[in-house]
């Protein structure tokens, strides 16, 4: 009996010692998660730097690199790691044979040749880090990267500028004043969100076509000036949770709802004004099914993902331009990204989880 | 939905007690249907009336290059749907890529949400925001670099599997493989779903834990007994846009093969075939007819997954 208790109270670890195993346990387990799941990061961001010849070299090491030579009497020769009888020693194949090859030692060479007995074709050959940089500059030339940046980040400003100032009226209007049929109004404002896109489509295709805005972009700007249900329902949340109070003041000074929205509201609900803004920013830097049917064959006109599709498959055999090109279309979103991240994220459990 | 308490303008030395209340309402109405205006006039310009015109459309033969032709064809568009062996190709390809990535598109971002949400990890929110951070990649940026990673000679995977002795597939040139290649790419988008999956993790109240606790059940039986139910509304949120996403399903599989449905047929998606006959082939009648059929079986499947949800969905607040 006082054994067992003895035990009990003496486990194997002690209970902060098991927290801090936890610790150590559940971080290791993230840690390899997150370096698994960003992996294809890494593999783009090596490859960019990679010439073909070094893409094709799959037994190569991962990083880009060169084999490395030694210049002996004028010529440069590769060289290996070679296993001699004091140990492994890094030499320049200078003579290959079949069964033995002849080599010269670069700390040595006074020596002259060494004879080594063996295959050299199973010997390690030895790489120097040497990264490749001309992918980034022949990606961007090729696609013309300069001018689908400046079309799509042309085309989210202003749509950005449409669909901030429309989501932010129509979302003030569902939260500050009561008129008949609101609520009915709000279910079919948030009824939009899933109906599918494509229900509608065809005949906006056909609708901007017929009054000459086909191959503009127009259809990709202009429809953003007409608020969208999420951005309101975000922005009507919001705009809930300020206090009453403070309208009542400024409407007792005789301010106008338009005085009270941008000078009591506004300032207020930056972050979820910033958080739509980046929404919208992402969503539009991504947007692809728009721009493919409205810009098709306006090549001065395309947007990034146009713009880069064009060359995937020229690229797919190419993997170090590729790989260059799509870090270049990633680095803007993915630095805004951490930028903004906090608002960014507060802002998706806003419209995500709540009703 | 609350109903908000307006605040109505006070305008001083104004008229009778009755007619100023009715004014004032009158006028409350009057600003906030200006407010919503933008939404009311996109609604009609770019919601409701072209839902109404796509729907006559697909009793057409509609084609934009030659409006003159157009005329009513009756039912043929929607008898078409029931013998066109391309349709049955799209539907059997969006079925096949629904059945994996529907499941793993919900308990993928379940298990790294349990992750990031576990009081052991150290710098939470370095690890939060690194899952979610692929999330914002452009969808065709995401395709160049898996379509490196998925090489089949210099790709990082085969070269992982040729490790281990595996001889790895030829993922997109694949017809076997390109599915499973595709549900690959999507796991850099589970951001979304992870983060609502968290907040609802985050919700479930730490009473109940402990209540397991001092009950004895184990953490096999805390998740599957509390957890999963308490967050079960998020669960079934993320299902439903999971679904309609899968039917939307279109920038992946376009620029794969760049609109073709290469490699023989497999990735032709629903949404592609759809794209493919209205702006492809110009056949806006029978688009507007495949749109209208995917409207339909959307709205069923989520009238559906609504009716099931009494079952398994468990709203701690009662439904509303």
């Amino acid at each position: 009996m006082a054994a067992t208790t003895t035990q009990i109270k003496k486990p194997l670890l002690s209970w902060k010692q098991r927290e801090i195993l936890s610790y150590i346990g559940v971080t290791l387990l993230g840690l390899v998660v997150v370096v698994i799941f960003l992996m294809p990061l890494g593999y783009a961001a090596v490859t960019a730097f990679k010439s073909q010849e070094q893409i094709r070299d799959v037994t190569g090491p991962l990083l880009p690199s060169l084999p490395s030579k030694y210049n002996y009497q004028g010529k440069d020769y590769n060289l290996y790691e070679v296993p001699m009888p004091d140990g492994t020693r890094t030499m320049a194949l200078v003579k290959a044979g079949r069964e033995s090859s002849e080599f010269v030692d670069p700390l040595n060479p006074d020596a002259g040749l060494v004879k080594w007995e063996g295959r050299w074709r199973t010997l390690t050959p030895k790489y120097e880090f040497s990264p490749f940089m001309e992918n980034f500059e022949r990606a961007w030339n090729q696609i013309s990267l300069g001018k689908l940046f400046v079309n799509t980040f042309a085309i989210a400003i202003w749509s950005m500028i449409g669909t901030l100032i429309s989501s932010i009226l129509v979302a003030y209007g569902f939260a500050r004043f009561r008129f008949p049929g609101k609520k009915v109004l709000f279910m079919i404002l948030i009824a939009t969100i899933i109906l599918p896109g494509q229900v509608t489509l065809i005949p906006q295709y056909a609708f901007f076509r017929a009054i000459g805005w086909g191959g503009t972009w127009w259809p990709l700007i202009i429809p953003h000036f007409f608020a969208n249900a999420y951005n309101v329902f975000l922005l009507r949340q919001y705009f809930l949770g300020i206090p009453r109070e403070l309208d009542e003041a400024a409407m007792m000074d005789g301010a106008s709802p338009f005085r009270i929205l941008i000078s009591v509201i506004l300032p207020q609900s930056m972050p979820a004004v910033t958080a739509v803004a980046m929404f919208h920013f992402f969503w539009s830097w991504n947007d692809f099914y728009t721009p493919l049917i409205y810009l098709a064959g306006k090549e001065d006109l395309y947007t990034i993902s146009i713009g880069l599709t064009r060359f995937n498959n020229v690229y797919a055999v190419q993997p170090g331009l590729a790989m260059a090109a799509a870090l270049m279309v990633v680095a803007l979103p993915v630095a805004l990204f951490f930028l903004a991240q906090r608002q960014f994220m507060q802002g998706i459990v806003v419209t995500g989880v709540e009703k | 939905m609350t109903v908000s308490q307006s605040v109505v303008p006070t305008k001083p030395g104004g008229a009778g007690k009755e007619s100023k209340g009715l004014g004032l309402r009158r006028r409350e109405a009057k600003w906030g249907l200006i407010f919503l205006s933008p939404w009311l006039l996109g609604f009609l310009i770019f919601t409701l009336l072209p839902m109404l015109a796509s729907l006559t459309f697909s009793f057409t033969n509609y084609n934009p290059t030659k409006p003159a032709e157009m005329s009513f064809v009756g039912l043929s568009n929607y008898a078409r749907l029931f013998n066109d062996v391309d349709l049955l190709q799209a539907i059997s390809v969006t079925l096949r890529f629904a059945l994996i990535s529907v499941p793993l598109s919900l308990i993928f971002p379940l298990l790294l949400a349990l992750l990031v949400n576990s009081k052991h990890l150290l710098a939470k929110n370095v690890f939060r925001t690194l899952f979610y951070m692929p999330y914002m990649i452009p969808v065709v940026a995401g395709v160049m670099v898996f379509g490196g990673v998925l090489n089949s000679e210099s790709g990082w995977l085969n070269r992982l599997l040729a490790m281990i002795g595996i001889q790895g597939p030829n993922w997109f040139q694949d017809a076997n493989w390109v599915l499973p290649a595709l549900v690959i790419m999507g796991f850099w988008g589970v951001g979304n779903t992870m983060l609502t999956m968290l907040s609802g993790l985050q919700n479930v109240p730490t009473e109940m834990y402990e209540a397991a606790k001092v009950d004895g059940a184990n953490a096999f039986v805390t998740f599957f007994k509390i957890t999963i139910p308490m967050i079960s509304p998020v669960v079934f949120y993320n299902l439903i846009l999971s679904l309609i996403g899968t039917f939307q399903y279109f920038t992946q599989a376009y620029v794969i093969s760049n609109g073709r449905g290469d490699p023989g047929g497999a990735t032709l998606f629903y949404n592609l075939y759809l794209y493919k006959t209205a702006f492809a082939f110009l056949d806006m009648g029978y688009g507007s007819t495949l749109a209208w059929a995917m409207f339909i079986v959307v709205l069923l499947l989520t009238v559906f997954l609504f009716q099931t949800q009494k079952r398994w969905v468990y709203y701690a607040g009662g439904e509303d």
